[in-house]
């Protein structure tokens, strides 16, 4: 059966994340994995658009929803936050009758379009996991990446309020392992894995903001990770983008999961955009 | 009957230079909680053993510690469920200093939370001789708020906490919605403006930590999304927080898509010139890897659509009440 998602890009991957735009579509055409570029679909509101209006939000999630059910195609996300946002909408709506008649009549009224209820949501690694499947992966493996330690970072969004996570156990995963392992690298369980980036608040409150990133990236480090391995780009800008300003010295490669795939399925460190990276590969990630 | 490890953090500052995990084990009884099975512990191997409790029915809120690294209430929970590899770690709550074995100072937890007058303040204007009535209604929305009891789970995880201790922390922004909703409160405005200020309400990361351990409805994440669309409701803009969230809706609303460039100069304030210089140095960073987002913004196709559903903004604006709230039961 071959594998056909429409494609949630979120405004990073088309913005300051483009590498991981990039990342995606090489690793999904070499492994089969077919892609429609949902161009109509709106930003998920990162939660955002919700502090100002949560129905509104949770409108234009439903218009996506729709877009995608109209295609006959489920959604593949590749940003944890629109993942979490989208499926915490999804949650609300199926668990409340009333409120999505109200949400579906607005969006009729305005668009013409209606939210079924039938689309699946999930995220690139959950996809990878459940429909392509870790044997598939290991067998497409040129690379075996076994000089890395890799040490996966969650992403809130992922993990909590657990009622909106796709993972089997949300306070221990180890969905980001299975897919480094199958990788031939070797993954690193470090104590701040699960914890907060800290991106959200860095408009907010900058200091505490990098305290976040900081502590993540220090924790891979004594835990004698190569690289941090995220699979949300804004995670991913926190960590990579603001690393000079938290700590020069750190000089930790922040790789998302779609480029340490593309690295193991033999593409280079040009294919995979990794040069655009804030912090440029180093030690064992560099020699790949 | 499964034989258990206890891993036990133990420290007493009168006799430890530092603290120690301590093992002990136990036969596991169908169905008893973590509570009991310390209990039994207490009673049948280690006196000294020290710990918090009292109801053993998730009312007084004074059993909350970490098992295997995360916040719960020990008396609201079975032991066996919390087995990894044969072994249950327990440990204080975070965030929070260790006065001995798993009790810990309270003492910044009480601090915080009288910083948001955590009482009723109406107006006293009119001496009502009787009390002060509400409708069902009115007290169904601040229902969830209410059933707060004061465990300090939310406050042992929180992530903001564990790199700033000045945040005021999720308990008590969710004890600053509990009155902003209140329909007998006269200080709305007030409580609103307090924590929108360095500290409140928009320093919160959203890391989900709190509503995830708290073990009531309080949910304080909840809490907090509530009160910052009250705090944009109320025109109480002048922060960072509610201008990053007018500047998301102004981009999105327009084109379907965020722009990159102008959300973080909208966010400081476009006067703000130490704040924008401030952001140079990462833009700059980002521009010389060609990682700048693209310099002209472009539209998601078919973007009329996204705005007409803005253009009826305040149509849709959906009140939040505990009897008609989309996520009723699950937590934010
Ligand atoms: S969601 Fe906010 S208040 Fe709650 S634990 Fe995280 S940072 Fe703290
Ligand atoms: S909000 Fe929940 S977790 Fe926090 S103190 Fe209250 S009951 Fe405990
Ligand atoms: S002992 Fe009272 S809440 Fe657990």
């Amino acid at each position: 059966m071959s594998l056909k998602y429409a494609l949630f890009t979120g405004c990073v991957a088309k913005g300051a994340g483009r590498e991981l735009m990039t990342a995606t579509e090489l690793v999904c055409r070499k492994l089969g994995i077919e892609l429609v570029e949902m161009t109509d679909a709106a930003c998920c509101g990162a939660g955002v658009i919700s502090e100002d209006n949560e129905m509104v939000a949770d409108i234009i999630n439903a218009r996506t929803f729709a877009l995608a059910e109209e295609r006959g195609l489920d959604i593949m996300n590749i940003c944890i936050t629109c993942q979490g946002v989208h499926r915490k909408c999804q949650v609300k709506l199926s668990s409340n009758p009333d409120y999505m008649s109200r949400v579906n009549a607005a969006l009729k009224e305005q668009t013409g379009r209606e939210y079924k209820g039938t689309v699946k949501i999930r995220h690139f690694g959950k996809i990878l996991l459940e429909d392509y499947g870790l044997d598939k992966l290991r067998q497409a493996v040129t690379k075996p990446l076994s000089n890395i330690n890799a040490g996966a970072f969650y992403g809130c969004y992922a993990l909590r309020p657990h009622e909106y996570s796709d993972l089997e156990n949300p306070d221990d995963p180890d969905e980001m392992e299975r897919i480094i392992e199958a990788l031939g690298a070797k993954p690193v369980k470090y104590p701040e894995r699960l914890k907060c980036c800290g991106f959200p608040i860095l408009m907010m409150n900058k200091r505490n903001s990098m305290a976040l990133s900081g502590n993540a990236i220090k924790s891979a480090k004594d835990a004698g990770s190569d690289c941090v391995i995220t699979q949300c780009p804004l995670c991913h800008l926190n960590m990579d983008a603001y690393q000079p300003e938290i700590d020069p010295d750190l000089n930790m490669p922040i790789v998302h999961i779609q480029q340490l795939i593309g690295l193991a399925l033999g593409m280079s460190h040009d294919d995979l955009k990794m040069n655009t990276h804030i912090v440029r590969p180093t030690g064992a990630v560099a020699s790949i | 009957m499964a034989q258990v490890t206890f891993r036990i953090f133990r420290f007493d500052p009168e006799k430890d230079k530092e603290s120690r995990y301590q093992d002990y084990e136990l036969e596991l009884e169908p169905g008893i909680t973590l509570l009991n099975s310390l209990n039994r512990i207490k009673s049948e191997q280690d006196s000294s053993l020290t710990y918090r409790m009292s109801c053993g029915s998730a009312i007084c809120g004074s059993c909350a510690m970490r098992v295997n690294g995360h916040a719960l209430l020990a008396c609201k929970t079975q032991a066996s469920g919390l087995v990894k590899d044969g072994v249950i770690q327990v440990d204080p709550l975070g965030n929070m200093e260790v006065l001995k074995d798993l009790v810990v100072d309270l003492e910044p937890f009480w601090k915080s939370l009288k910083q948001v007058d955590p009482w009723l303040q109406p107006d006293v204007s009119d001496n009502p001789e009787n009390e002060r009535l509400q409708t069902p209604e009115q007290f169904q929305r601040i229902d969830d708020a209410t059933t707060c009891i004061l465990c300090g789970a939310c406050y042992s995880d929180c992530n903001v906490l564990g790199v700033d201790q000045e945040f005021l922390g999720p308990a008590s922004l969710a004890k600053a919605n509990r009155f902003i909703f209140d329909s007998r409160d006269a200080k709305t405005r007030d409580r609103i403006e307090f924590i929108s200020e360095m500290n409140g309400v928009w320093d919160c990361t959203h890391c989900g930590e709190c509503s995830t351990r708290c073990p009531t409805e309080a949910k304080p994440l909840a809490r907090i999304m509530e009160v910052r669309e009250a705090a944009m409701q109320a025109g109480v803009h002048n922060n960072n927080g509610a201008r990053h969230a007018l500047g998301f809706r102004e981009t999105v609303g327009r084109s379907g898509r965020l722009n990159e460039n102008y959300l973080p100069p909208r966010s400081v304030g476009f006067l703000n010139i130490p704040a924008l210089i401030g952001l140079a140095p990462v833009g700059l960073r980002m521009f010389m890897r060609g990682k700048n987002p693209p310099i002209i913004h472009h539209s998601i196709d078919k973007a009329d659509e996204v705005r007409k559903i803005f253009s009826k903004f305040e149509d849709y604006r959906h009140h939040p009440t505990r009897s008609s709230r989309p996520d009723d039961g699950a937590s934010d």
